[in-house]
Parts: C-alpha cells; structure tokens; sequence
C-alpha cells in the first residue's frame, strides 16, 4: 500500500506528518521524498546516504553530417527547443521535455539522443525503514523525470509512504498518481481551506480516495470541518497548535518527539486508511 | 540591407517595443528600397517557453542582417549570432525614430545578450 501525503499550500506539514507516519508505521516501511526541488525528510530522517544514482533524461544530439537544415525538427518541437538557422539546428536541451517529437520529425535520421542528468536519488536503510530522496539539480526546471524515478522505487509489497510537493500541478499529480490514498494536510485557515479545495479537485481526477489531517488545529477549525463535510471527506487527524511541536521542529526533531501520544494516533489512522484505501493491505 | 524592429503596431509610427522575444510584432525594414513589411510575433508573444528562439528564427526567415530592440536575452542572442544577425539596443519611442537612430550610427551593437533568460514564464 502506498499512501501520498500531500496538500495544495505549502508549509502544511506534509513532511513533518509523513516522517512521523514512517516512524509510527512499526514494521517495514519505505519512506520516499518526492519534493525533490527541496527535499527535507532528510532533516528528521538523519540518516546518511547509501547509494546515489543519477537521474536522466533524453535530449536530441545533431548528426551534422547527416542534416540538410529542413528545419522539421524545429517545427515539430512543442517547446521551441530547436532553432534551426539555415544550418543544422541549435538544441537548447534545457527546454527540451525529451519527449522524442523531433527524431520522429526528422526525414533524414540526422537526430540521436543522448542523456541528460537532471538529478539523482539517494537510499539509505535503518532497521525496518528504507528511506528514498530525489533531488533535483540546480537550474534544471523538469522535477517530474526526478519524481517518477523516485516512485519507481516504491516497493508494493511494502507500506510506503510519499512526501509530495505543494500545489496542485504537474510536479504534485506526478507524485500522487499510482498511490492507494492520499493524505491532504491542511492548516485551520482561509488559505489552507483554499488550497485544500484545489488539492480536492485534483485528486478526485485522478482517481485516488482521499483523507483530510488538519494541522496546527487549534480546536476552531470550523472552517475546514464545514467545508469536509459538505464533501463527504473524512478528517482523519487534529495535531494540536502546540508550542512543543514547533520548538521540536526547530531542532530538527520529528512530530513524535514533541507529541509521542500521537504514535499509536497514527498507527490507527494507518489501519484505517488501509481499509478505505484502493489496495487494502495489512498494516503491522 | 534589412533591418527588424520590435513593434508594437503594424507602422512605422508604432510605438518601439523593448522586449525582443515577446515583441507583438517586427517590422522589416528593406533600407535599399526604403519599404517594409509587418511579421507578426503574436504567437510567440504566448509561448510558454523559448519565445526568443522563437523570434529569432521568425526574423532570420524574414531575411533580416540584423535587429533592432530594447533587450535580448541569452538563448535569443545566441541564436542569433549564430545566424550572423547583428544585434542593436535602442531606447525610442518609434520604431521610425529606432529606425533614424540606426541610420545616424547612433546605435551601439550588442556584443552579449543583455537581459536575463526568464525560465520561460514571465518570472
């Protein structure tokens, strides 16, 4: 079962719920971070990489000898990543989305491909927790290559849980398709409740039941309730306002440490996304 | 020798657009023949991406030696030496007024692209 923690706002607690998720779990877990512009599970997670692999992506490469400068790869190209001049064309592979249009395009065969490093992922392991990083490179603009490989390395015989990205665009639909449910942190706010909205919308496209856990709840959080119950959404956890946890947080240290009541919280709440889940599984 | 400013109407009496890449239209000047012709640049105006290699290519296609606008950025200026365009920034009101002051030899030819490649976005 893969369960995706994710929201519309930024700065929810996303991370700081999937980290403590992963260290709740009690048994074997994977815990993947897939905001891979800025990853962070690291910070609580603390564990140093294993293995590091790069990430990469195609991108066109001209055969000089073999183009005659028709300029069809230009014209194909969605994202005006080929200019051609009246020569052979001028790849500006930071633009490419290595979709391959232009080799198709291109009449006389004078396109190859080649990679590109976008990014890489790094493992490490401690006891039952298998701990997966993307990190995007700097200055590259495509975090979805990173993210997909990131998901690649889920194991589906095993509970994982993903830290997405905020927002509700390509970078968060990326990190939340294939997943068995979706966990949307929340903040008791107009803005939370707006994004929350959005983040709604998007996951019921895709397809994915969804659970609301509403952060920093100070025990007012009408506005949210309201609005999930309006749409059938359960709320699935209140974590207090609490001072302790910000202290906590600021040193690095996870939800656990400043609220350990809330372990067996979210073992429960474990147990019971597995039965609204689309891949109902056993959670130890 | 043609000459493309950035415009943005259709006459020389259009106001002299600054931004190359997003630039609504060019207008190709013949100055041997002192005639002109409007190319329009609306959908590169949209892109989301790589409008300056864009206009780039739409203004070597027009058959342009060389290009007369506020700012060019990296990528568009790149392509556009390599096509052996030559490259002025001007500040004008018109496009006749950026016009005169390249017939004057008032203007300075860009060596390097002078503004920031915007990711594409606006940003």
């Amino acid at each position: 079962m893969n369960i995706a923690v994710a929201s519309g706002k930024g700065g929810t607690g996303k991370t700081t719920l999937a980290t403590a998720l992963a260290e709740a779990a009690g048994g074997r877990v994977q815990l993947l971070d897939c905001d891979v512009e800025e990853p962070n599970c690291h910070i609580f997670v603390k564990l140093p990489a294993k293995t590091r692999d790069q990430v990469t992506v195609l991108v066109p490469e001209v055969v000089p000898e073999k183009c005659t400068a028709c300029g069809e790869c230009s014209r194909a190209c969605r994202f005006n990543a080929i200019v051609s001049l009246g020569a052979a064309p001028m790849v500006f592979s930071e633009l490419c989305h290595g979709c391959g249009g232009c080799l198709l395009a291109c009449p006389s065969h004078a396109l190859q491909e080649a990679q590109r490093v976008v990014g890489y992922i790094e493992t490490s392991h401690a006891g039952d927790l298998t701990f997966i990083q993307g990190r995007l490179d700097v200055g590259q603009v495509l975090s979805p290559p990173v993210i997909r490989a990131v998901r690649e390395r889920i194991d589906p015989g095993e509970l994982s849980i993903i830290d997405c990205p905020p927002g509700t665009a390509c970078p968060m639909v990326t990190a939340v398709r294939g997943s068995d449910y979706v966990i949307l942190v929340t903040e008791p706010t107009p803005f939370g409740l707006h994004d929350l909205r959005l983040a709604v919308e998007t996951v019921r496209e895709i397809g994915i039941p969804c659970g609301v856990v509403v952060n920093r709840s100070d025990g007012s959080d009408g506005l949210i309730s309201e609005y999930c119950s309006a749409e059938g959404i359960t709320i699935l956890l209140r974590v207090p306002n609490d001072r302790r946890v910000a202290e906590a947080y600021s040193r690095g240290d996870g939800l656990l440490t400043s609220l350990p009541g809330l372990r067996q919280e979210l073992k429960g709440l474990l147990v019971r996304i597995a039965r609204f889940s689309r891949r109902p599984a056993e959670v130890r | 020798m043609k000459v493309a400013i950035t415009s943005t109407g259709p006459e020389l009496g259009s106001a002299f657009e600054s931004r190359f890449g997003r630039a609504p239209l060019f207008l190709v000047y013949d100055l041997e023949k002192d005639t002109f012709t409007a190319v329009d640049n609306s959908v590169n105006m949209a892109a989301a991406q790589g409008a300056g290699l864009q206009a780039a290519q739409a203004v070597v296609s027009a058959g342009a030696a060389a290009v007369i606008t506020g700012h060019v950025g990296p990528k568009a200026f790149q392509a556009l030496s390599a096509a052996g365009v030559q490259v002025f920034t001007a500040t004008a009101v018109t496009v006749a007024e950026a016009l005169s002051l390249l017939e004057r030899n008032e203007l300075v030819e860009l060596k390097a692209a002078d503004a920031l490649g915007r990711g594409g976005r606006g940003r």
